[in-house]
Order: C-alpha cells, then sequence, then structure tokens
C-alpha cells in the first residue's frame, strides 16, 4: 500500500516549511476527528500528515487584557467549555463549538479542523460568523488576518494558498448589553449533524432595543451565510412580533439550500426562519433583556 | 403444579452476569477480535448497481496483483435447487441462498456480492476488488413493495413461481397468504360503525453494533474450521456445508460473544465465502464487513404498505376487522408475511377476521429476521386503528382494548385457542399505572398500543457436568444474545441446589454439544432453559443413585433436597444427609464422572404479549417529537433475572421508538443507498429517550417448569403505533407512515393547519 509521511513540527515555521516543501497533498491533523474519517473512507490519500497540535500557539486559549480572545487552532471544544471565563462571555461561540459529535469527539474537535473542513454544516461555524471572530494564518508570506466567513469558499475548499495553515483565531470583547446564541436542528438530541443552524451575536441598549446584531446561517447554502437583512429587520426595534416575523422572513429569503438526504429544500428553509426567532431569542435574554 | 407459590433461591433474584467482567474489561472476545497464525484477509467486491445483468466479470488483473492468493465468483460455487427446506428460522431455497452470497446471473441490489479476493493485507485485497472487471447492463430497478406489485414493474427474476397466487405472466409477488375467522361481511353488517385506513412502514435494520466477522480455516484434509459472530453456529455448519457440498462432520463452528443480533445474525454472508477462499488458498482467512456493507448487504426487516378495515358496535365491542399486507422482502422470497398475518390483531376476541398478505421481491438486499419479524408492521396499522375506533366512540383507548381483550379459551383469527395468557393484565396495568393518570402539559399527548408474538420453542441440547469440587459447568448451544447464560445458570443452581457462582455456564461449539436450534424466536431461556433443567435432574438422579449406592439402599429411597441426597424416609435408614460436593469427591469410587443430559424438541412454548404508554411532546414550528415518558407492561411468564428481562422490555422499545421516529434506508434514484451508515440512519442515541419503565406482569407458562415465556420479541411490536397515537393525542393529526421524521411531521402538522384554516 501507499506510505504516508507523518510530520510533527514544533512551531509554526516548521509547519509553514513542511507544508511548503510537500510534493504531494497535505493535510493538516489537529484533533483528526474528520480527517481520519476521511481517511478510513478513502475520501483523502494524503501523502504527509502534519500533526500542529504540538506547536504551542495552536493549543492555547487565552483572554487577553482587553476582554477579547486569542484562541488556538487546536483546542478542543470539550477545553473552551471548561473555562468559566468565555463560557460566560460568549455561551453561543462555545455551545456551537461543543455540539461537534459526541462527548468523546468533543474532547478532540477542534474549531481550526471544524472551519477548515469547509462543511456548509459545521456547527462551530455560524456562531464564531455572528460574534464577528477572525482567523489568523500563517504561509510562507507571513501572517494574514481574515474574517471566518471568508475562510470557506465552496464545500470542502477553504480561501488558504499553499503552504498555509489556521494557527488562531480572534474573538472580540464581550461588548456592553451583548448576547450571542447557536441552535441547530437535528432529528436527534445529539451526535447528528445539522440540517439547520442559526448563530446570532446581537447588543441591546439599555432601554432593550437592538443597536447592533449580526445573523449567520448554517447548512442552507453552499457555504454559511451572513444574512444581512435579517440582521436588519431587527436592529432599533424591541423584537417586537412584527420585527421577529421580518427576520423570519429574511431568514427563509436567505436560504439556497439542497435537497438531501438530511433534509429538503421546503423544510430546511422553514426551519431557518424557526432558528432565527429562537436564537434571537436566547440571544436578546442573555443580553439582558428583560 | 403451579410454580408460583414456590420460594426459589436464584429463579427470580438479579445475579452478576458471567460474561461481565470480560465484556467491561475488553477481554470478550467477538467476531473481528479472533485471529490465527498465517491468517490471510477476504473482502468481498460489491454491486454498485440496483438490479444489471452480470455480462462477464475477468479477474485476471486482480489475480496477478502480488499478495492476491485467491479470487472467487459464483463460478466457485455450485448451483443449488429451488426447493423449501426447514432451516434457520423457516423455509429457505438454497438456489436463493447461494445467489444472494455471490451473485449469479444477476445483480439485484446495491451491496450485492459479485467477487471476493483473499491476500495477505487488507489494503491488497482491497486494491485487488478495484482491479476486477465486471461488464453490467443495467437493467431498471423497483424499491417500493406497492410500485413492485404493479403490472408494469421490473422484473426481479422471471423464472419465479408464485406460491398461493395465480398470474398470467411474471410477477415479483412471491407468495400470497390468507387467514381467516367467521365471516366477516356479517361481522361489518353487526357494526355500527366501520373504518378503513392504510398504512406503511419503512424497512428499517436490525442495527447491531457488531458488523458480521468470521475466520475460516480449512486443513489438507478437508476439515473446516469456523469462528464467526452469529445467533446459530448449527445454522452456520449446516448452510456453509450445503453451499459448498461439504459434509457436516466435516465443520465445527464456534460462535463468538455477539454484539448483537436481534434476528439480523441468523443468516449466513460471509462465512461461505471465507471458507471456499480458505480451502482454495490453504490458509485461514478472515472476514469482516465495513459499516457500510452491514447497511447495504445485510438484514434489513421488510418495510409495508397495509389496509385495514375495523368495524365495531357502539358499546365498542370489535365485530369484524380485514386487512391487506404487503411486505417486501428484498432480492429474494421470504418476508415476514405470514407472523405479520397472524399477529396483527392476536391481542383481541374478534369472532369474524380475514387477513390476507403478499410476500414482495424488491431490488434491496433480502430482508433477514428481526425481533418478532412481520408483527410490527401489521401492528402499526392494527394498534392505529384500533385507537381511531375508540376515538371515534369517544372510548378511552385502554378500556376498548379490555373489552376486546383476548383471554384464556379465545380463538386467535390465525387457529390455537389461547391457554394461560396475561394480555388483559397488561391493560389492567397499564390503566392502574400513575402514568396512565399523570397531566399532560402544551403540545404533549399520550398513546397507547398492545402487541403480540408466539415465541417459539424448538430442538435444544444441554449438558450439566458435575465436577470433582462440587461445582458444575453448563454446556448449552445457543449464542447469548439476551442474558441467556446467567439464566441457566441460575436454572441449573436452583435444580442442583447449589451456589450460583458454583455454576459455570459455557456455549459450546458445534462439536461439544448436540444440536440446537439457532438463537431467535426468544426460544432459549424457555427452551434451552428446559433442556438445562432436565439435565440438572439428570445430574441430580445420578447424584441420588450414588447416594443410593454409597447407603447401599434402593435408589427410589433416596430424595434430593437443597443441594443434598437424604433418604426418602426414616424406613430407608438413619443416614447423614450427603452434600453435592462430597458425592462429586467419591464419584471415582461409585460409577465414575457425573454427567446429566437432555436433548429435545421443546414444545408449549407460552406467547407474550405487551401494552405500552407513551407521551410525546411536539414542537409545532418543526416537526421535532421529545418521547417524554414511556412505560412498557408485559407478561413475562415467570422473569428468572428480572434486570435481563427489563433490559430486553426496554430495548424492544427503543428500538420501536426509532423505527417510529427516525430509521428509514434513503435510497436515490438509481436504487442506491445513500444513508449506510449511523450518522444517516438515525437510530436513537440515549438523549433521545427517557428511562423506559419496564412494568413486568407475571403470568406463568404451564409447560415449563419456572414458567418461562420468550420475552425479547414483543415489546418492539407496540412502539410504532403507540407514538403515532401520541402524537395523534398531541395534535390532531394521525400519521399514517414511517418514519415519523421531523420533516414528514411538519408537513403533515403544515398541511393540516391550511386544511382547518380552508374550512
Amino acid at each position: 500500500m501507499e506510505s504516508v509521511e507523518f510530520e510533527r513540527p514544533g512551531t509554526v515555521e516548521e509547519a509553514v516549511a513542511l507544508l511548503q516543501g510537500a510534493s504531494g497533498n497535505a493535510k493538516i491533523l489537529a484533533g483528526g476527528t474528520d480527517l481520519l474519517v476521511q481517511l478510513r473512507a478513502h475520501m483523502v490519500e494524503p501523502d504527509v500528515i502534519i500533526d500542529i497540535k504540538h506547536i504551542e500557539e495552536t493549543r492555547t486559549l487565552t483572554k487577553n487584557s482587553d476582554g477579547s480572545y486569542t484562541i488556538g487552532a487546536a483546542v478542543a471544544g470539550a477545553e473552551a467549555g471548561d473555562r468559566d471565563d468565555i463560557t460566560k462571555d460568549w455561551p453561543g461561540v462555545v455551545e456551537g463549538w461543543e455540539l461537534i459529535g459526541s462527548t468523546q469527539i468533543q474532547g478532540r474537535a477542534s474549531l481550526g479542523g471544524n472551519l477548515c473542513n469547509a462543511s456548509p454544516a459545521g456547527d462551530s461555524v455560524p456562531a464564531m460568523v455572528a460574534a464577528g471572530m477572525t482567523v489568523n494564518i500563517a504561509g510562507p508570506n507571513g501572517r494574514r488576518t481574515i474574517p471566518v466567513e471568508e475562510v470557506t469558499v465552496a464545500p470542502g475548499r477553504t480561501c488558504l494558498e499553499k503552504g498555509e495553515f489556521v494557527v488562531s483565531f480572534n474573538l472580540p470583547a464581550r461588548p456592553a448589553g451583548g448576547g450571542d446564541a447557536y441552535l441547530r436542528l437535528i432529528p436527534r438530541t445529539e451526535m447528528d449533524i445539522a440540517v439547520v443552524g442559526c448563530g446570532v451575536a446581537l447588543t441591546l441598549d439599555t432601554d432593550g432595543v437592538v443597536k447592533t446584531a449580526k445573523v449567520s446561517l448554517g447548512a442552507v447554502a453552499a457555504t454559511v451565510l451572513v444574512v444581512e437583512d435579517a440582521a436588519k429587520a431587527i436592529i432599533g426595534t424591541k423584537l417586537d412580533a412584527d420585527a421577529m416575523a421580518a427576520l423570519d422572513a429574511a431568514c427563509q429569503a436567505a436560504c439556497k439550500p439542497i435537497d438531501d438526504k438530511r433534509g429538503t429544500i421546503e423544510y430546511r428553509t422553514k426551519i431557518a426562519g424557526v432558528l432565527g426567532r429562537r436564537a434571537v431569542t436566547i440571544a436578546a435574554e442573555r443580553a439582558g433583556k428583560k | 403444579m403451579s410454580s408460583e407459590q414456590k420460594d426459589y433461591k436464584w429463579v427470580g433474584t438479579r445475579q452478576i452476569r458471567p460474561d461481565g467482567h470480560d465484556k467491561v474489561t475488553g477481554r470478550a472476545k467477538f467476531g473481528s477480535d479472533f485471529s490465527l497464525s498465517g491468517m490471510i484477509h477476504g473482502r468481498v467486491l460489491r454491486s454498485p448497481h440496483a438490479h444489471a445483468i452480470i455480462q462477464s466479470i475477468d479477474t485476471s488483473k486482480a489475480e496477478a496483483l502480488p499478495g492476491v492468493k485467491a479470487v472467487i465468483t459464483s463460478k466457485d460455487l455450485k448451483d443449488q435447487p429451488s426447493e423449501l427446506k426447514p432451516a434457520g428460522e423457516g423455509m429457505v431455497n438454497y438456489r436463493d441462498m447461494t445467489r444472494n452470497v455471490m451473485a449469479r446471473e444477476k445483480v439485484l441490489y446495491d451491496g450485492h456480492a459479485v467477487a471476493a479476493v483473499a491476500a495477505t493485507t487488507v489494503e491488497i485485497a482491497e486494491a485487488a476488488l478495484e482491479l476486477i472487471d465486471v461488464k453490467y447492463e443495467v437493467l431498471p430497478h423497483v424499491v417500493d413493495v406497492d410500485a413492485a406489485m404493479k403490472d408494469d414493474a421490473p422484473i426481479l427474476d422471471d423464472t419465479m413461481v408464485p406460491i398461493g397466487y395465480e398470474t398470467k405472466g411474471p410477477t415479483n409477488i412471491a407468495k400470497h397468504v390468507e387467514f381467516s375467522l367467521g365471516d366477516t361481511g356479517k361481522g361489518f353488517e353487526e357494526a355500527d360503525v366501520v373504518i378503513e385506513r392504510s398504512y406503511k412502514t419503512e424497512a428499517v435494520h436490525q442495527g447491531y453494533i457488531e458488523p458480521h466477522a468470521v475466520v475460516a480455516s480449512v486443513s489438507e484434509d478437508g476439515q473446516a474450521q469456523i469462528w464467526c459472530c452469529t445467533q446459530g453456529q448449527f445454522m452456520v455448519r449446516t448452510f456453509v456445508g450445503q453451499l459448498l457440498g461439504m459434509p457436516t462432520s466435516s465443520i465445527r463452528v464456534t460462535p463468538s460473544e455477539i454484539g448483537g443480533g436481534f434476528g439480523g445474525k441468523t443468516v449466513v454472508y460471509l462465512e461461505p465465502l471465507a471458507t471456499l477462499l480458505s480451502s482454495k488458498v490453504g490458509k485461514p482467512v478472515k472476514m469482516i464487513m465495513t459499516r457500510e456493507e452491514v447497511f447495504r448487504a445485510s438484514g434489513p426487516t421488510s418495510g409495508g404498505s397495509m389496509d385495514f378495515k375495523i368495524g365495531a358496535t357502539k358499546a365498542g365491542k370489535i365485530t369484524a376487522v380485514e386487512a391487506t399486507v404487503r411486505l417486501l422482502a428484498g432480492a429474494f422470497p421470504g418476508a415476514p408475511v405470514a407472523p405479520a398475518c397472524m399477529c396483527a390483531v392476536a391481542p383481541y376476541d374478534i369472532a369474524n377476521v380475514h387477513v390476507q398478505g403478499f410476500d414482495v421481491v424488491v431490488n434491496r438486499p433480502k430482508v433477514a429476521a428481526y425481533r418478532a419479524p412481520g408483527a410490527p408492521i401489521s401492528a402499526f396499522g392494527a394498534e392505529s386503528i384500533v385507537d381511531e375506533l375508540a376515538k371515534e366512540l369517544g372510548m378511552d383507548p385502554l378500556k376498548i382494548r379490555k373489552l376486546n381483550a383476548a383471554k384464556k379459551g379465545t380463538k386467535a383469527a390465525y387457529g390455537p385457542t389461547f391457554r394461560d395468557i396475561g394480555y388483559e393484565e397488561t391493560v389492567d396495568r397499564a390503566m392502574d399505572h400513575d402514568h396512565y393518570k399523570a397531566p399532560l402539559g402544551p403540545n404533549q399527548g399520550r398513546g397507547v398500543a398492545s402487541g403480540f408474538w408466539f415465541n417459539i420453542g424448538g430442538e435444544s441440547s444441554a449438558t450439566v457436568n458435575i465436577n470433582e469440587d462440587g461445582t458444575a459447568v453448563v454446556i448449552s448451544g445457543n449464542p447469548d444474545i439476551g442474558g441467556s447464560r446467567a439464566s441457566l445458570a441460575m436454572m441449573a443452581a436452583e435444580e442442583l441446589g447449589i451456589e450460583y457462582s458454583d455454576v459455570r455456564p459455557i456455549i459450546g461449539d458445534t462439536a461439544a454439544i448436540g444440536y440446537n436450534f439457532l438463537t431467535g424466536g426468544s426460544r432459549v431461556t424457555f427452551a434451552t432453559g428446559l433442556a438445562v433443567v432436565e439435565a440438572a435432574k439428570d445430574a441430580v438422579r445420578q447424584l441420588c443413585e450414588r447416594a443410593a449406592k454409597i447407603w447401599e439402599v434402593d435408589a427410589e429411597g433416596v430424595v434430593w433436597d437443597n443441594g443434598h441426597a437424604k433418604p426418602a424416609s426414616t424406613n430407608v435408614g438413619d443416614f447423614e444427609p450427603l452434600s453435592l460436593a462430597a458425592l462429586a469427591a467419591q464419584a471415582p469410587k461409585t460409577g465414575g464422572p457425573i454427567c446429566g443430559h437432555n436433548a429435545q424438541n421443546v414444545q408449549g412454548a407460552g406467547p407474550g404479549f405487551a401494552t405500552h404508554i407513551c407521551d410525546v411532546e411536539v414542537d409545532p414550528e418543526t416537526g421535532g417529537v421529545t418521547i417524554l415518558r414511556y412505560t412498557a407492561v408485559q407478561d413475562v411468564g415467570r422473569a428468572i433475572h428480572p434486570s435481563y428481562v427489563e433490559g430486553q422490555i426496554q430495548g424492544g422499545a427503543v428500538q420501536g421508538i426509532g423505527w417510529a421516529l427516525n430509521e428509514e434506508y434513503i435510497y436515490n434514484s438509481k436504487g442506491t443507498l445513500d444513508n449506510p451508515g449511523f450518522l444517516d440512519y438515525r437510530i436513537p442515541v440515549a438523549s433521545d429517550l427517557p428511562m423506559i419503565e419496564a412494568v413486568m406482569v407475571e403470568c406463568p407458562n404451564d409447560r415449563h417448569p419456572y414458567g418461562v415465556r420468550g420475552v425479547g420479541e414483543v415489546p418492539i411490536v407496540p412502539p410504532m403505533a403507540a407514538v403515532a397515537n401520541a402524537i395523534e393525542s398531541a395534535t390532531g393529526v394521525r400519521m399514517e407512515a414511517l418514519p415519523m421524521s421531523p420533516p414528514r411531521l411538519l408537513a403533515a402538522l403544515d398541511s393540516s393547519n391550511i386544511k382547518q384554516a380552508a374550512e
């Protein structure tokens, strides 16, 4: 059988050099919860596997002095879920991350992997997008930082160039009057892939009026969507029935789903509206709405 | 003799399972854990088409690949005559079996085996599969039972001669059956209310965690040894012997621990292929199915399409039932259509019943047994329409069941007159249960449903060997899929009067114990249990003889009491009782080893009945269903090991809930399977369910020394209708097709809302 090289760099620079020097197909290994499954199913046949878990920067989750966070690409969901600070500041981001797979999988599955797997249904992505997270990419020409929603360009495909990999994420400080939420629909209660996912982050003023909002939908188009019309529908409102109906309609209008074994176009579209309303309600409660 | 008044030391207690330590420490050997030195690996090439003629198979490139030791196709298997022979669970046709194991003229389903390779590594075997060149002529296919019955349907086998069915030309209908009691025409005339409905269920897989696995080793003198995960080592021996033309004496089959079977391991897939490959190569051959292969090529049970008509008086007395049940068989005949028809309304005392059924071939894997084969399908129809009847009459759904309950002396539509049965008691216990009276909130509903399964006996052999230190070994021949080892050891300990921990239950290979019919039909604790009890009694008889010899009295003068031989009366003499251990120690001097044995074809299985209560909450915006509370009441005869019985009840209910809510095969327009894995074939996960409360009613089976009835199958019969009835109670919407998955339920809720708005 074909052999596979296995590399375990200790620094970002070594990893970039290995990626750049790879003659064939190189794959990044962090938690491995997607890669190992794809290897076994012969969906990918890499020539080299580069394990980035031994680069310290990929394994640390730091709260910075300004209240923002830097999250290593190989940090597992269960590790974030154990932290009081990030779960209190950004419960939606953490709950999307912690929904991936089973308990065992959650001990391995990383944010970087979930994003770079580039599935439209990745559970961690909509809440990251809604929260305004950015991603730090290292490559042969140094580092660049781009919004999370720009990473995936098509199902299974990212904007990463040869030699590049995701090192870490930036999560802003929780704003005053801020709240976020992630909801997904699956036919079971766990161990499943989202039929629709919805991430919402918003801020309320002291009167309970929505000041800012970002709404993101997963699994209803080729890539995770930012639904600007949904945000517009609720900004400046107190989330009254009309605003919620407009939000529901905007979410449905943004959907460009496919019919597949996990859901029909009709069902996914309807559910996008339902989850939009429900996620906004939870985010507003977390933002202090009475 | 009534067994209920007796005080037992072991029967009815919760002992530690004899296989428990090895299973929790990982020491237990399952099918794929077995290995031999010099072993090579086999893989199967499977059809990518639902229906196609095999024009040619060129294996030369695969054979030339270094490391490849053998390649087989159907040419290496002799053809078999088309005739029904009793074997496995029911009748088998070896012509079909050899074609299912390896496609011959045609491939009949996505995943159908076409060739197999043995090579030094799994990777080389897989690479060799890609080098096999198969030329197909793709044919139109059919995967739906109703579509397959239409005149213009693609025909799977134009040589098939239907049984009990007249046809002008080729057909996919393999068999027609009918069961009648009384005069339904007259019964409907007596009815004040008549309801007619149609229902549909999806084919579902047994969902065992352990994939099929085998190691076969054929030596130079033609002696074969097979280690595999199976529900019947003797079944494997028979089938492999027939398909490969080997005498039974040359095949020895050892069953592994089994990671679930539920009926799906009562057939062979890999065993004949591994044995044939091993005989060609002269080395042991190991074969393991991937999960994808399990879904594409093994199981499932039938999907069904049904019409029901029920009539009743205003008082709720059911006067007549008519039903037609159409079951898909997969690629070869053999859907469980007769049991589906026989079980449909068996819980009820109805004077006029006519049920007919059709066995229909389609381009899917051939169905295998699954817990109470056929009964859950027809019960979904029957128990849904009984619920509709109760609603129409404004009656409580349990009261209408009690009013019509079958009792001792009721003649069932399928033939027999019931002896002591506990059906009515299951309804009473459900009615009295606090679950049935608990309040419900918004969007919540409650449903009930009942179920029936025959249970079976069959051929069993057992040996009870008394060891020299006073312990005992029980050898039986049924793979333990539901806790039978513990129960057999407990019954033996009870008979022998020794500690449970001093009895070691072992499952023998086909050369270590007499013939045993496979593990199925909820028969092992009942039938093999009876053989073990008789074998223990045989050992006790010998122990009494040894005591008589020591005391120099007649054997009739010795009785067995609490593990000791005692004089039957003071007339016999004044002797100190001799313990089993003392008699065992003296055995060499009193006549040699003490071995009890029994072999018989056990009759007298007691039927099982169950009544389930299910509470659901429906999310009206998503169609999602949450099971809030579930209570399963069942007549278990007597629970030898109550924890295992409760486990069977809970497991059956959970599998039924999965069948009700989300499980389905998703075939695409080409007839290939889109969801061959547990991610998209959705069996319930633990967090989907509340604790299932098992309520055991004990109405002993008078034809078993401890009153045992089979318990493993009937719990899967009621759940689908119980869930559907609960959803109707929560929403007013009646789901007539399974699965009641969120998209389907939301569509039904939305169309009902539109209808209501229009009215």
